[in-house]
């Protein structure tokens, strides 16, 4: 009973202080320093229409590498921690797996479902493929068409829930881009002006296609590793799901 | 219009703390703080929001020179995309934990965790 009496008592004070942002809270009318550096020199110098691609891969390209290197521990971690229980899981399920070999699609799902997603799922992927294709003129970008190109392979999961996945293609994907962005970064140092500079390609006129530089490239390879990662983790998680029901 | 943004998040905030702190079970505090997540993205959103602006992008509508009169803060919304792909990294390894706690004990009530109890 005291616990909750702290609770609510805690969220009061936070109410308390919320309020008083809240209350006190005037809307910029003009953009501040940094924002106003970026609307003035992002066409100019980095060439890309959408100003918040610009931050995320150049003017803060650094950040986005370590980022990327923290979705990447994750999904590593992720596979480690899943990896150990599978085995086990494996090594206590072998004597009883012949009897329940029968058993791996439990329900098959349904005619509407398989249609559905035959349909979806190239669609879905030219769709992640636009959005991070096009990340430095449209909304969207790498992280967006990552996820994406993720959704289509959660989907194939739903439909097939024992449907395999060729870790090793995925792990391919993941590494090479990642790589290709490193590399890409450090060519920046030697024939641009810097470590991730975009201007290692021409920046091309505003809106098109070809314009901003390595920007495209760069946000290309992100979205095919960001979506490598999250497949991989789904269906690392589905995969030790499936083990564990066979334990039971 | 965007103290609507702000009192919404700020209430998520709250109703994700609160889950956090009440709730039992392992899974619920983690859609809880999920929850809180949100709330703090939409208000760091709602901060570079300004009046009568338009998004951060350079087109037609908006040429690069007119830029400083017309568009938002464009940093913020580059910070929170960075806080949501990391947000899917911090609850991913949650549900990987609570599965693994799950494996050990047989259990997602926290309260019979009591190893770290003192």
């Amino acid at each position: 009973m005291t616990r909750r009496f702290f609770v609510v008592l805690l969220l009061l004070g936070l109410i308390a202080i919320f309020a008083n942002l809240l209350f006190n809270y005037a809307m910029d009318s003009e953009l501040n320093q940094t924002a106003r550096y970026y609307a003035k020199h992002t066409a100019t110098d980095i060439g890309a229409a959408n100003i918040v691609t610009a931050i995320i891969v150049t003017y803060r390209g650094l950040d986005t590498l370590g980022e990327v290197t923290v979705l990447f521990l994750t999904a590593s971690i992720i596979g480690l921690v899943l990896a150990r229980s599978k085995n086990k899981a494996q090594a206590d399920a072998q004597p009883t797996q012949r009897s329940n070999q029968h058993k791996t699609r439990p329900f098959p799902s349904g005619e509407l479902l398989t249609t559905g997603s035959d349909l979806l799922v190239p669609l879905i992927l030219l769709l992640g493929a636009y959005v991070f294709i096009n990340g430095h003129l449209t909304p969207g970008g790498g992280f967006q068409g990552g996820a994406i190109l993720a959704s289509a392979a959660l989907l194939l999961l739903l439909t097939n829930p024992s449907r395999h996945f060729s870790h090793q293609l995925i792990s391919k994907v993941e590494s090479t881009s990642g790589l290709i962005f490193i590399v890409l970064g450090i060519l920046g140092i030697f024939f641009a002006g810097g470590f991730l500079d975009n201007r290692l390609l021409p920046t091309g006129t505003l809106g098109s296609i070809f314009s901003a530089g390595i920007i495209p490239v760069i946000y290309s390879f992100i979205g095919l590793k960001v979506g490598a990662e999250f497949t991989s983790m789904m269906i690392n998680l589905a995969e030790t799901e499936k083990k564990q029901e066979k334990n039971k | 219009m965007s103290w609507v943004a702000l009192t919404t998040g700020f209430i998520l905030i709250l109703i994700g703390l609160y889950g956090a702190l009440t709730n039992r079970n392992i899974l619920r505090i983690i859609v809880s703080f999920s929850i809180a997540n949100t709330g703090v993205n939409l208000i760091i959103v709602a901060v570079g929001y300004m009046a009568s602006r338009t998004a951060p992008i350079l087109d037609k509508t908006v040429a690069p020179t007119e830029a400083l009169e017309r568009i938002i803060d464009p940093l913020p919304q580059a910070l929170v995309l960075t806080a949501i792909v990391i947000g899917v990294g911090v609850t991913a390894l949650m549900l990987t934990y609570a599965f693994k706690l799950y494996e050990v004990k047989g259990t997602l009530d926290i309260s019979s965790y009591k190893e770290l109890k003192w």
